[in-house]
């Protein structure tokens, strides 16, 4: 039961994988793209978490034993936070970049996109 | 007052007046909240990255209802890459001060009482660098992907395109 | 407790299944928001608020984004058929992939029993070294501020590359843009260009 929950992020990573690749529309790989991210950002999460544990931050009147025993782990959380504005970011220049393409080529469609000739 | 009712009443740009009198009630309360996150990051949960966000939501509110030019009147584009600039800068500046203490990055202040606004060391400081820089990124890439959306409709259609200040 | 985690995750899965497949490209864009949204209650019931929050607010900016910048041109749906050579070979990689992954997984630590071999230094001793009470925030922003330096330098970079790709025009004027052929070109030039290749 308990390493269910590492293989269904996993499973959502696959799928999008899938999408990003099996797909013809540029905003749907987009979208794979974005799955994908959400997914990893979820398996961090479930790596450092505690049976019956509190959040990380002191309340007033607290004991200092409590956090020690019962926090969950605050280090996967600082980098989850960063990792998710970048991906804001990075989904800004990927639609960016599928403006362009659109502008120049008049359609999503990337098999109909071939100027590439080797 | 004649402006703004005037401006209320123009329905070619934004959206319905129902739509623009609710965001002109609820907008100053998004800047409050976010600049609480921001400023008690190290006390309460938040921090720099969640007020940064909250307060560029606001900026695209303000600019989904009125339009494109309410939006730029508040802030330009030169103004945004100025803050963004200077948020960056002044995060730098800050871990290179920690060298007059020792190594990158220490933190140098002195570290007052637990729970109040003023602990901490140069972590509020810290916070209140990134909040303001990531506020006029997300900014900046909304008003730049809404500036050119616009573009495309009017090349697809065959018109001539303007040009942009 | 945790038959809400698994029912929450399930519906992330069947969420993610129906924006994959529809071909519709607004309902896809809507169902990997409601993804988000469930993401961020996983996150709350998982312990971390700080995350919860930034993640409300960014999924709703993503849907923004996609949907101002992508649904206001004309194509709204997917026509063609399917081409089978990507497909059959993903779905064979991935079967693959998930088999290995089902014995991988047991190689990990239990799930809520963390090591926390580092973390429990700076559960232990963060609030008397930094003074803030949000341990998140001091390991953000004190103990490893280095990370918090590199995320700054890849979202300025990002943006700025967006601000690039996006320009109208460079610091030369119009005419030499149009003579040289780099930048937006007008409509009767895009046809000429595509004959030269």
């Amino acid at each position: 039961m308990n390493h269910y929950f590492y293989f269904l992020s996993l499973v959502l990573l696959v799928m999008g994988l899938y999408c990003l690749i099996a797909k013809k529309n540029i905003v749907k790989k987009i979208i794979g793209i974005v799955i994908t991210e959400y997914s990893i950002n979820l398996f961090l999460i479930l790596v450092g978490y505690r049976h019956g544990g509190i959040a990380p931050i002191f309340l007033k009147g607290m004991q200092h034993e409590e956090l020690v025993q019962k926090g969950v782990d605050p280090l996967p959380q600082a980098l989850v936070l960063t990792s998710i504005v970048i991906g804001l970011g990075t989904l800004a220049l990927m639609v960016a970049l599928c403006l362009r393409m659109y502008e120049k080529f008049k359609t999503f469609d990337m098999t109909k996109i071939n100027t590439l000739k080797g | 007052m004649d402006r703004l009712k005037e401006e209320m009443r123009d329905t070619s740009r934004g959206m319905t007046p129902i739509v623009k009198t609710i965001v002109r009630f609820v907008i100053g309360i998004i800047v409050i909240f976010g600049a609480y996150i921001v400023l008690y990051g190290h006390v309460t949960p938040g921090g720099g990255f969640a007020g940064g966000v909250i307060l560029a939501s606001a900026y695209v509110l303000l600019t989904l209802a009125f339009g494109k030019e309410m939006g730029l009147s508040k802030m330009s584009n030169t103004g945004a890459s100025i803050l963004d600039n200077s948020g960056a800068l002044a995060f730098v500046i800050i871990g290179l001060l920690g060298f007059t203490g020792g190594y990158f990055f220490l933190n140098f202040l002195p570290k007052g009482t637990p729970f109040r606004l003023f602990s901490a060391g140069m972590i509020p400081l810290a916070n209140v660098a990134i909040g303001v820089k990531v506020t006029a990124s997300v900014f900046a890439i909304f008003m730049a992907l809404s500036i050119f959306g616009r573009f495309i409709y009017q090349a697809s259609e065959g018109e001539e395109p303007e040009s942009e200040e | 407790m945790e038959i809400i985690l698994l029912l929450l995750m399930v519906f992330m899965i069947i969420g993610s299944i129906i924006a994959i497949e529809t071909k519709n490209l607004l309902s896809s864009v809507i169902s990997v928001g409601v993804v988000g949204f469930s993401l961020s209650i996983i996150f709350l019931m998982l312990g971390a608020p700080d995350i919860a929050i930034t993640q409300v607010v960014v999924e709703i900016l993503i849907l923004v984004v996609l949907i101002r910048a992508t649904i206001t041109t004309d194509n709204t749906s997917i026509e063609g058929a399917r081409d089978t050579f990507p497909f059959v070979s993903s779905l064979i990689f991935f079967g693959l992939f998930l088999m290995f992954a089902y014995f991988a997984v047991r190689e990990l630590p239990k799930f809520g029993e963390p090591l926390m071999r580092v973390s429990g230094e700076y559960l232990r001793t963060g609030t008397e070294k930094t003074g803030a009470t949000n341990i998140v925030t001091s390991v953000l922003l004190d103990f490893r501020a280095y990370d918090t330096l590199g995320e700054a330098t890849v979202l300025f970079t990002s943006i700025v590359g967006a601000f690039v790709i996006l320009r109208r025009r460079g610091r030369k004027g119009k005419t030499e843009i149009d003579q040289e052929k780099f930048g937006i070109l007008e409509d009767e030039d895009i046809k000429q260009n595509f004959e030269g290749f």
